[in-house]
């Protein structure tokens, strides 16, 4: 059977070359970076070396990149690492509704602990308004952190504005990027960021590792304790393999950048035209040009969505939806909520993400078969049939 | 994480549709998820001699409605208001626990089309009120779970 994998922002396949540097730092130059013996040396210049093509994937300095265990550690350290480290200053923090539950629990947490935060709007589209960012600020705020770009439905946040916006007021400001490297041109100074955070496991990289960007002078308390790794940002012994596994990804997203774009952009279009073909009814979610180029997030009115991706399982297909349905806690996407999407068009969702290996040809596979899913599970619906009678 | 059971009954549901000029129908939606389900009943001498349903939900709900129409097809009006919403969901070898839940709109809706033919046929309507489903066997909500 055809196999489609179009579920990329959830994870990527581990690139060939990414798997041979991970390999050999398994095999052969496996010492411990701190060690002063060759062993050591070894494995030191391996993780020197990535952390200089991470800094040239975003335009940072090598000293200004902290490898953590992932997205999710990067932002958490992001976060609590400024609440604990600027406590005394102020209590308040400014972030969005649409983020990341990396950020958003995170947030949360802190709220527990006593401090304060605003979760801004955003509109129709899942954008962010600067202005309300302004506004939000007082005297107290001491970090506002909005997402570069939306992971479910792609929407690209204004993100050099709010950072302007933030120095003019002197707020420290951090972003999300997990979704947006490899997708959209960052770099941390023309964007104006003082943290950002990503991930390898989106770039074609391996799981379990990520980066903080950590601009020079930006202080931050710990959230691990230990030994002197990462210049005393995030004791433990380097994850290696995965650090130079990340090293790779980054160096790859940033030469292929050009062709990777265009590639996701043409099959994103095409899928999401093979699709309006053939279903009607259908709805896109997300800012129709503000959005990443592999993301499209869509609306089948009156299907559920785990029924429509379980169908789409059985034909090979791997997509992801925002309906109730399919969350743990039954409730929709925050996100889609957030957008002011009904809750049973967010029922419908879908979220299809093209990655290096989608074809022409998937996107005709991908059109054809979820028409005859919505017309089976629509055939089946009291809404559909409801509506046409 | 769903049953061979769940996944044949979602991928070849019985007895979709709905039945013109129904002797009795039942819609419920469930105030879990916001899913919906409509069950029409055809009756003949007190048993169902045909049932169908529309669902709007998920694989657990498409499945659910399934076996509950294939559970009371030919039975009499009093076995199947006793058809509960535990019975289903063991029918199909168990559901997961977060979708508990979605077995509950099957049996509620069945049982709302047999009120809805009972008071139909007012003679019958005392009778109705005798029907009251098997009581304390509704499922509460099993919550839990991440996200990705
Ligand atoms: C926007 C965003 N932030 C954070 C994360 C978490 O990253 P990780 O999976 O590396 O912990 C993800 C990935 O799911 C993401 O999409
Ligand atoms: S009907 Fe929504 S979870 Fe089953």
């Amino acid at each position: 059977m055809r196999r489609v994998y179009l579920d990329h922002a959830a994870t990527t396949p581990v690139h060939p070359e990414v798997v041979e540097v991970m390999r050999h730092y398994m095999l052969q130059d496996w010492g411990n970076p701190s060690s002063i013996h060759s062993f050591g040396r070894e494995a030191r210049a391996g993780v020197d070396e990535a952390r200089a093509k991470v800094a040239a994937l975003i335009g940072a300095d090598p000293e200004e990149i902290v490898f953590t265990g992932g997205g999710t550690e990067a932002d958490n350290m992001a976060i609590k690492g400024t609440a604990w480290e600027l406590r005394n200053k102020g209590d308040h923090i400014i972030t969005s509704a649409v983020e990341h539950h990396a950020v958003l629990h995170t947030v949360e947490w802190l709220e527990k602990q006593g401090f304060r935060a605003t979760y801004l709007p955003v509109d129709e589209y899942g954008m962010v308004d600067p202005g309300d960012v302004e506004r939000a600020i007082t005297s107290s705020t001491i970090l506002v952190s909005i997402m570069a770009a939306n992971n479910e439905v792609g929407t690209v946040q204004p993100v050099a504005e709010i950072a302007r916006i933030c120095r003019e007021k002197g707020v420290r400001f951090h972003t999300d990027a997990v979704q947006a490297v490899g997708q959209l041109p960052i770099d941390v100074h023309a964007l104006g960021v003082d943290l950002l955070s990503l991930s390898a496991h989106k770039i074609y990289g391996p799981k379990g590792v990520g980066v903080l960007y950590v601009r020079r002078g930006v202080r931050l308390t710990p959230l691990l304790h230990g030994g002197a790794h990462e210049r005393k940002r995030r004791a433990g012994t380097e994850g290696v393999p995965g650090i130079v596994g990340l090293g790779k990804a980054a160096e790859l997203a940033r030469l292929q950048f050009d062709q990777r774009v265009e590639h996701y952009r043409r099959v994103r279009d095409l899928l999401w035209e093979r699709i309006r073909e053939r279903v009607p009814e259908v709805r896109l979610n997300g800012h129709p040009t503000e959005r990443l180029p592999n993301n499209l997030n869509l609306s089948v009115l009156y299907v559920e969505g785990e029924s429509m991706l379980l169908n789409l399982d059985m034909k090979g297909i791997a997509a992801s939806s925002g309906s109730a349905c399919t969350s743990g806690s039954l409730e929709p996407s925050h996100v889609l909520l957030a957008m002011g999407i009904p809750h049973e068009v967010a029922h419908g969702s879908l979220r299809m993400t093209v990655g290096v290996s989608t074809t022409e040809e998937d996107t005709a596979y991908v059109g054809e078969s979820l028409g005859e899913i919505v017309d089976r599970l629509r055939a089946m619906s009291p809404l559909w049939n409801a509506r046409v009678r | 994480m769903y049953s061979q059971k769940v996944m044949e009954h979602f991928t070849n549901p019985r007895n979709v549709g709905e039945i013109p000029d129904p002797d009795g129908v039942g819609t419920v939606g469930n105030p879990v998820c916001g899913d919906l389900m409509k069950i029409t009943i055809r009756v003949k001498d007190n048993r169902i001699e045909d049932i169908k349903f529309l669902t709007f939900g998920c694989g657990a709900a498409i499945a659910t409605s399934s076996m509950v129409t294939e559970l009371v097809k030919g039975k009499t009006l009093e076995e199947a208001m006793q058809v509960t919403n535990r019975a289903v969901a063991e029918a199909l070898d168990g559901l997961p626990p977060i979708k508990m839940h979605c077995s509950n709109l099957a049996a509620d809706a069945l049982h709302e089309a047999i009120k809805d033919y009972l008071s139909r046929n007012d003679g019958r309507k005392a009778a109705g009120e005798t029907y009251e489903g098997a009581p304390g066997d509704r499922e509460v909500d099993e919550r839990g779970g991440g996200s990705r």
